[in-house]
């Protein structure tokens, strides 16, 4: 018998736009997803990478915010290592040890996330300062919302994460 | 020990295991046995802990050369 009878609720900002810790931040909603956790994951700022479509063009305003899109495409295949990326060595060698040790990828883990029920909230703050429109994001985003809707469930959540 | 139904997560890291018992566990019926075999180290003190989050019961592990087998058993 479970000693509590509530179900336990995790919440995740994913601040991080690299590939490392957005692997914690998946491998640890997954997890507790498997062990009947309610999870909500709020992706912001860099997080915002995570969940932009990997093809197609970002539609940006204005010369800088243009610049800045191309400099910051995101998309899961294009996320770095937090450390040693080394233009993009880094996280070409990462994927490789992940692929030969088993380890799912980003879009895998995403996918499993998704089949267990964990919801994937955009930061409109974010995606209005970086210039990221709806569009672009993935349909496994389930909506977009502001902070209250994050301490709301965090106020709810026995674990709340920043990553 | 004797199980109902068998997994094999050999080759599988973390959080794959646990995953995949989650699934299998929702197919079996309350009471059996399910047995998980494993070689990642880390399903010593996870699934007990899986267990213990989600009610199931934690039967017993056997180790040998690097491979692990869980019993455990389907209470809620």
């Amino acid at each position: 018998m479970s000693d509590e009878s509530a179900k336990k609720k995790v919440t995740i900002i994913v601040f991080s736009g690299d590939l490392d810790r957005v692997m914690a931040a998946f491998i640890i909603a997954t997890g507790a997803a498997s062990m009947g956790f309610e999870v909500v994951m709020f992706f912001t700022f860099w997080g915002l990478n995570v969940v932009k479509k990997n093809e197609g063009a970002i539609p940006a305003q204005g010369f800088l915010r243009k610049m800045m899109s191309r400099m910051n495409r995101g998309g899961t295949k294009r996320l770095p290592l937090s450390r040693m990326d080394m233009y993009s060595v880094g996280r070409r060698l990462m994927k490789r040890f992940m692929r030969q040790s088993g380890v799912p990828t980003v879009d895998e883990l995403m996918a499993m996330a998704k089949s267990m029920g964990v919801k994937m909230i955009a930061c409109t703050t974010s995606m209005g300062v970086m210039g990221v429109p709806k569009e672009v994001l993935r349909p496994e985003v389930d909506t977009v919302a502001g902070v209250a809707t994050y301490l709301g469930n965090a106020s709810e959540g026995n674990i709340n994460l920043f990553i | 020990m004797e199980a109902d139904h068998k997994l094999d997560t050999f080759g599988l890291l973390c959080p794959m295991p646990i995953i995949k018992t989650a699934e299998k566990m929702k197919e079996i019926k309350l009471g059996e046995v399910l047995e998980v075999t494993a070689d990642d180290a880390g399903i010593k003190e996870d699934m007990p802990a899986w267990c213990k989050a989600t009610g199931n019961e934690f039967l017993g592990l056997e180790e040998s050369k690097g491979e692990y087998r869980v019993y455990i058993r389907k209470a809620e």
